[in-house]
């Protein structure tokens, strides 16, 4: 991983750090710190929900077909739609790996 | 003791020099007046020997009705400061007030309210730490928040615990930041003294309205506390540093500003004879006016001797500091804390950091006195007077010692 580097000048923080732009943690980039990602067994799958409901990130959209997809641009890779999945449909693989 | 010169004034001169009205009152009580002056929007508060009192006060002025402000009897100090927190954060006034253990309880949430840049003013009434529970006066409590990245004062008598009260309003929101208020508990805290308060008026001229440019406000959102990463918190902490340290030309501003308007000066560090003087001891708080008695005979025996006195310790006022000590040949520096395993107590530590960024060399012992209200007598100062005479000649055999300690 590359060191981290400042993102922005001291100089143009507000005081307190306070970010005056409501709204804006979407575009939050949660998704690099995976180690794991989630991978979904459509043959398993029941569409329930749980995993959506679950996930901390609220990561989980639903597609036209009904499916639940994680979104990688938040999904933290921290497996826990996977342990709440009732059918196992979720396996969490090594970033690495796939 | 030096006799004191009385001398009679006219009401003619009195008026010319501002001399006001001085009621007696008890400090607690006078403190939280001037709070009351302030017109605080929020008090939060849970009770502690020995600050008890200011709040006390303060819930009976509301009950009264005799002060508009939203009076929440916390469960805790941590709720204390996390509600002052809170309610700053929305923009409104608050005062709180602690001791001792209470001031370790609100601990954790300290560090935010500074961060955060929230201007929230805290008494804090001076008291050991257990164990042994003690409820008697130094200053081990507000010693432990020395890097919280709160203004600190310390204030010698009542009248300036009720004058550092209006500074701090001023001080804490002009720069954005909190500030803490030490009194000697019981010392300051019990007794009652002769007190003059600003009318009104000037209190309102001089502490303004408070008008927060960003606060929690559903019309306009800001967030506040939000993660810092890796990639911000270094900017966010230097952000903090630098607006802390220049938090210091407000305070000289306010203290101008207050000058302008009652004819009283205030600085960072306060000089007693210190013109000539070839040994000094620097000291805090309430016991100053003891080592005040103490200067005054060994001058009459021809000894130089003199005091610095911090009034501001945070941030630490490196030049005025370096300034003040003239050209001592030794310094005492007379801690009321244990720093445990470290070179010296908290000030002692602080001196000889400051003095090496100088050209000046005086010797420099350090002494841990007066823990848990154990009187320092004019006597006591005498001695630590005669014992830092010694040091000039002699190379000082240890980094720090705790005086008056029965073998
Ligand atoms: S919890 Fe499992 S079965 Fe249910 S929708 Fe999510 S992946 Fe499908
Ligand atoms: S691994 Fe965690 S963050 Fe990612 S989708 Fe599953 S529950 Fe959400």
């Amino acid at each position: 991983m590359p060191k981290e580097e400042g993102l922005i000048s001291w100089k143009k923080l507000a005081p307190g750090m306070a970010i005056l732009k409501p709204g804006n943690s979407v575009e939050f980039k949660t998704g690099d710190w995976r180690a794991f990602r989630p991978i979904l067994d459509k043959e398993k799958c029941i569409k329930c929900g749980l995993c959506y409901v679950f996930c901390p990130d609220l990561c989980y959209e639903k597609d036209e077909e009904g499916y639940y997809i994680s979104n990688l641009y938040y999904c933290k890779g921290c497996g826990i739609c996977a342990q709440n999945c009732p059918r196992g449909a979720i396996t969490m693989v090594l970033e690495e790996e796939i | 003791m030096k006799k004191k010169l009385i001398r009679e004034v006219s009401l003619e001169e009195a008026k010319a020099l501002k001399i006001r009205k001085k009621v007696a009152k008890e400090v607690s009580v006078a403190i939280a007046d001037a709070v009351a002056q302030c017109k605080v929007d929020v008090i939060s508060a849970y009770p502690i020997t020995p600050q008890t009192h200011i709040v006390e006060y303060l819930s009976e002025l509301v009950n009264n009705g005799e002060l508009e402000s939203e009076y929440i009897p916390v469960e805790s100090e941590h709720a204390a400061m996390s509600a002052c927190i809170g309610a700053s954060a929305a923009g409104a006034r608050t005062f709180t007030a602690t001791s001792s253990q209470g001031l370790l309880f609100m601990y954790e949430v300290l560090f935010i309210a500074s961060a955060l840049r929230l201007p929230i003013v805290m008494v804090i009434a001076n008291r050991s730490i257990s164990a042994p529970i003690s409820i008697w006066n130094d200053h081990s409590d507000v010693m432990t928040m020395r890097d919280s990245g709160w203004i600190q004062f310390f204030a010698e008598n009542g009248q300036e615990a009720v004058d550092l009260i209006y500074h701090s309003y001023r001080i804490a929101e002009k720069s954005l930041f909190p500030v803490a208020i030490n009194i000697d508990g019981f010392i300051l805290t019990h007794v009652i003294e002769p007190v003059e308060f600003l009318d009104q008026e000037l209190v309102d001229k001089y502490v303004p309205h408070l008008k927060m440019n960003y606060k929690l406000d559903p019309k306009k959102p800001v967030t506040m506390g939000a993660i810092g990463v890796p990639e911000i918190y270094t900017e966010a902490k230097k952000a903090q540093d630098e607006a802390f340290n220049s938090s210091y030309k407000i305070i000289i501003n306010a203290w101008k500003e207050f000058e302008k308007l009652t004819g009283k000066r205030y600085q960072p560090v306060e000089i007693y004879k210190m013109e000539d003087a070839e040994v000094a001891l620097v000291i805090m708080g309430s016991l100053t006016e003891t080592a005040m008695n103490a200067v005054d005979l060994l001058r009459d025996e021809g000894k130089k001797v003199g005091l610095l006195r911090l009034r501001l310790w945070r941030p630490f006022p490196l030049r005025d500091f370096i300034k003040a000590i003239g050209k001592v040949k030794a310094i005492g520096v007379v801690d009321r804390a244990v720093s445990h395993g470290a070179t010296g107590g908290p000030v002692g530590i602080e001196v000889r950091s400051a003095l090496y960024q100088s050209n000046k060399r005086p010797k420099i012992v350090n002494f841990i006195a007066g823990l848990s209200g154990r009187d320092v007598t004019v006597e006591d100062f005498i001695e630590l007077f005669e014992r830092t005479y010694h040091a000039i000649k002699t190379k000082p055999t240890f980094s720090y010692k705790i005086y008056g300690v029965k073998e």
